[in-house]
């Protein structure tokens, strides 16, 4: 038996070439290319009046400026609508260029291509563009009182409003004994990965073909745009995703701009251009996340058991919808985590705003969802007096209730249906690892030391793997090299590893022998992309799938060879032997030879292959009936629905009683994806998780002023935590398989992030005795609601006149 | 109005990775650009260009610098080492993998100290620089000195680790004989 490759932690195959100088992210690349800059409007609603080039076009080493009325109709006309919905009734896009009107700071205005960078910056500080201002729409209460529009024809500036209901909620918050309502605020962040945006295009003007390299999550979905856009035929668009520097959601949205217009130059000077995004562009031109205005009213019986949750919230798409409403649409859903709401409503506003626009960032709308939800169930433990856990799990759908269908559609347009998990034993395990039941002793000896100490807990339900499709690729070489492509993309995951696990697993093939491409369209044309923690499921299910039709092949290939049964067969480490007389046997690159009739031998182990080398059947043809040349496969996985993973975290922080700073003392984490690959690699997606996690609820905010300037534009205001901020994760797993797929697995890119806000907004809570309601939260806005607090402004929470700071028992 | 912004180039010559290189620069050409763009040692990266992310930290005469706040004019004479040159260290070794790396590429290969990777060459040489001086830090010390730089993928907890361990494999190599890393 081959050493087992699937589920152990595998040291990761990318890193030898990463940490050593050998990564080639975007701008590594093209260093003949020319530099693409652009200008950027310094106005978040307004009129384009005028553009003056004319003391930049003589810059020398400027080779062309653009503004929009040089685009031809198809680049110029308004970017793609991705995902329509029919509740989308306002849906808008911008264009490449700006046409006659900005709506954020930092929409693109003016393309200047130079010979580099610093010359085609110096170009843009030359053109002066005139503007007319206009009122400007930010923060979510300006944008729904609707007196000043982002889009003059979108009345309210709503771009969408839905509603889903499941069961009749007014009679049942009208016949339940208790009834509380929430209002609850959250801010925005973004994904801010290392490495911002680029594009980097070759025309090749004798074939009439375009090369472009993106630092994407996507490239099968840019590859698609740009054709369009530039109205090329697909065969002729290439579009490859270089090592990515990270992603997190914004480089899922496609195509940007930049996307479009800088293969659009190339194409036009007939020479390589390249645009790398510097920090200050990515935060004001790419997207941003999180902030929702939220209305929860819940209905509950003298146990804790949720009757009805009659959820409101307004969100800010900012300018635009590209990307659609997935964003409040996955909060809308998943805000019910592991729980049964009883009847359930949930209405949404999408609100157009003057700021960056806003996609999908890690959780993606998730970490929303469960601040609404975790919110509303400590404030139901603090109004009956119950423990907080046992609040939670007395809502629990049991692992017997499964598969559960919520009676929703879900974002993939597919039913909300929960097709495992064990969120009773998530839970024991977590009041375990974190010492749920000794805290209060814990508290009461902080106190004694003048210390102000908190446990906050929270739980999630994840939809993770997501379709419509992803696809695999296998292909052995006569040296037993096996080559394995995916086209969905990488951002730092270790798919090069974790696929490689699945196929040595299921090949029968050292680790070593494996070598995986992603996100290459020439490789594999038929992909989606990495995003909704989907990549594990969906290619490594296709990979394995794909591996199966190859190891087939392959037993049927030697069976022949050999002069026995397929079934007496086995392949250990790359040799197809027979089960228990390992000496008769062929290596899987003897078998690749065979499968591959040739007419002549290019080397050694080709002869083997040509037509006077052994014996054959002259009656039969030399590809057997139904085979094609080659030892190769491809799979395809195509679900009828999501997996759910889920989680549930717990933190014990420490607010200082002077200076309000926060500090996190401990932070635990149970998490389930299914069967694990490899468990190094979750537990670092999980680090990661909830690191951002953190940087959203203490530190990251967008820092807009009343006319729309970002005020903290830069590493150095945005404050992303360091290793300083961060705290050791004590990280344990549950592994409840998903019935799913060949698998049982389910995603894990996203979860550590999605509970923490609340987690750490239910630990702040409980030290302090008040209800925090708004994240993140600094230690400026702790200090003020003290003060509030003391002042009578801001009521206690219950639980304090009931027992001396001590959690009650259930 | 018609202008040409010709620039006036200066010679600099610098050292990196132990090869001397001579180039004529503008007096602004920063120093990451000209690693990455002129010398086309592409593994320093550029994460904000203001100082603030450290993954264009190289070692300036051995000391940890943001090569995005220096220009390439003030590397005049200076001996730079960049993620490239840590493979040749006095303590690398040739991994089973066929690379040559430095205890510090070693342990962060070991104990999944990156995901994307982007940042991760600013934690070589800054943790390099470190090790240096503390050859045998405190969990909280190996959080303390990498507490310069961003990571946004690793939540720093195996970047912690990958300090601790690339100190015990320093203190392995420099006690061992010249034999084969074990990985």
């Amino acid at each position: 038996m081959t050493t087992q490759m699937f589920g152990a932690p595998i040291r990761r195959k990318e890193d030898p070439r990463l940490v050593t100088g050998g990564g080639r992210y975007l701008d590594d690349l093209g260093h003949d290319a020319l530099a693409a800059a652009f200008v950027r409007s310094p106005h978040a609603h307004a009129r384009i009046v005028d553009i003056d080039a004319s003391d930049a076009i003589d810059v020398e080493g400027v080779v062309g400026i653009y503004v929009h009325e040089d685009l031809p109709r198809s680049v110029g006309e308004p970017m793609p609508l991705l995902i329509p919905h029919p509740t989308l009734t306002h849906g808008r896009t911008g264009y490449a260029l700006a046409k006659d009107q900005v709506n954020h700071v930092g929409e693109a205005v003016v393309m200047v291509v130079a010979t580099d960078r610093y010359v085609a910056e110096d170009a843009c500080q030359r053109i002066r563009v005139s503007y007319e201002q206009l009122p400007v729409v930010v923060g979510i209460e300006t944008a729904r009182d609707g007196d000043l529009l982002v889009h003059d024809d979108v009345p309210g500036n709503v771009a969408a409003h839905m509603l889903q209901e499941v069961g009749d909620v007014d009679a049942a918050m009208a016949a339940a004994p208790h009834t509380l309502t929430l209002d609850l605020d959250i801010e925005r962040s973004a994904c801010m990965p290392m490495e911002g945006k680029g594009v980097y295009a070759r025309w090749d003007t004798e074939r009439g073909e375009l090369r472009m390299y993106s630092s994407t999550q996507t490239s099968t979905g840019v590859r698609a745009a740009v054709a369009a856009r530039l109205e090329l035929p697909l065969a002729k668009v290439e579009c490859i995703a270089p090592d990515v520097g990270g992603g997190f959601g914004v480089k899922i949205m496609h195509p940007w701009p930049e996307e479009v217009l800088v293969p659009w130059a190339a194409r036009l000077l007939g020479r390589p251009v390249k645009w790398a995004e510097d920090r200050r562009e990515h935060f004001i031109s790419s997207a941003h996340e999180r902030g929702q205005l939220q209305r929860v009213t819940v209905a509950f019986d003298d146990e804790g058991h949720l009757l009805a949750l009659d959820v409101k919230f307004w969100h800010d798409n900012g300018a635009y919808t590209p990307y659609g409403i997935i964003v409040p649409i996955i909060t809308s859903t998943q805000l019910l985590g592991p729980y049964k709401p009883g009847t359930y409503r949930c209405e949404f506003w999408s609100l157009y705003t003057n700021t960056v626009l806003v996609t999908p960032y890690r959780g993606a709308g998730r970490p929303q969802g469960c601040f609404a939800m975790e919110r509303t169930m400590d404030a139901i433990a603090d109004e009956l007096g119950l423990d907080r856990a046992e609040v939670r799990s007395r809502n629990f759908i049991l692992p017997t209730e499964m598969p559960w269908d919520h009676g929703l559609l879900f974002q993939d347009g597919r039913p909300l249906k929960y097709d495992s998990g064990d969120f009773p034993a998530s839970l024991a395990k977590l009041k375990e690892l974190v010492g749920w039941d000794d805290f209060a002793d814990y508290r009461r000896a902080a106190e004694a030391e003048g210390r102000k100490v908190g446990l906050g807990i929270g739980c999630y339900v994840e939809g993770t793997g997501v379709g419509p499709y992803e696809g695999g690729h296998i292909q052995i070489e006569t040296s037993g090299r096996v080559n394995v492509s995916t086209g969905l993309t990488s951002q730092g995951q270790g798919h090069e590893t974790v696929f490689a696990q699945i196929v040595a697993q299921e090949l029968g093939v050292r680790m070593e022998d494996v070598h995986v491409t992603t996100g290459d369209t020439r490789k594999m044309a038929y992909a989606v992309g990495t995003f909704a923690s989907r990549a594990a499921v969906m290619s490594g299910s296709a990979i394995a799938l794909g591996a199966r039709k190859v190891r087939e092949k392959a037993l049927r290939i030697a069976a022949d060879a050999l002069e026995v049964s397929p079934d007496d067969l086995e392949i250990v480490e790359g040799t197809v032997r027979v089960k228990g007389a390992p000496a008769t046997s062929m290596s899987l690159g003897t078998v690749s030879v065979l499968s591959n009739p040739l007419r002549y031998a290019f080397d050694e182990a080709a002869k083997a292959a040509t037509q006077f080398a052994g014996t054959f059947d002259p009656d039969k043809p030399p590809v057997a009936e139904g085979e094609e040349p080659g030892l190769e496969g491809k799979g395809f996985y195509s679900p009828t629905q999501a997996t759910f993973a889920n989680g549930m975290h717990a933190a014990i922080v420490e607010t200082d009683p002077v200076t309000a700073e926060i500090k996190i003392l401990r932070y635990c984490v149970i998490h389930d994806c299914g069967t694990m690959i490899n468990p190094m690699i979750v537990e670092g997606q999980v680090h990661g998780g909830v690191a951002q996690g953190v940087g959203g609820a203490l530190y990251e905010r967008m820092a807009y002023d009343e006319s729309g300037q970002l005020l903290n534009a830069s590493y150095m205001d945005f404050l992303m935590p360091y290793a300083s901020e961060v705290p050791t994760i004590e990280a344990d797993h549950l592994e409840t398989p998903s019935p799913l797929n060949p698998l049982g697995i389910k995603g894990a890119g996203e979860a550590g992030c999605i509970p923490v806000t609340a987690v750490i907004a239910s630990a702040i809570e409980d030290a302090e005795g008040f209800p925090i309601t708004r994240m993140p939260i600094s230690p400026y806005e702790l200090w003020e609601l003290r003060r509030r607090h003391a002042d009578g402004e801001i009521p206690s929470l219950h639980r304090l006149s009931r027992t001396s700071s001590k959690e009650p028992s259930a | 109005m018609t202008e040409t912004t010709s620039e006036t180039l200066h010679d600099v010559t610098v050292t990196v990775n132990g090869v001397r290189h001579s180039a004529a620069v503008p007096a602004r050409r920063l120093l990451s650009d000209f690693l990455r763009h002129d010398l086309e040692l592409t593994g320093t990266h550029v994460g904000c260009e203001h100082g603030v992310c450290g993954a264009c930290t190289v070692l300036v005469d051995g000391q940890p610098m943001r090569s995005c706040l220096m220009f390439a004019v003030t590397a005049q004479d200076h001996a730079i080492t960049t993620v490239e040159g840590l493979c040749s260290a006095p303590d690398a070794r040739v991994a089973p993998t066929g690379e040559s790396m430095n205890p510090v590429q070693q342990a962060f290969a070991e104990c999944h100290g990156l995901q994307c990777g982007f940042c991760t060459p600013g934690f070589l040489t800054t943790v390099t620089a470190y090790l240096e001086e503390n050859p045998s830090p405190t969990s909280e010390e190996a959080r303390e000195a990498i507490s310069g730089n961003l990571c946004r993928c690793t939540g720093y907890q195996n970047i912690v680790k990958s300090v601790l361990r690339a100190a015990e494999i320093k203190a392995e190599r420099a006690g061992g004989a010249s034999g084969e890393e074990q990985s």
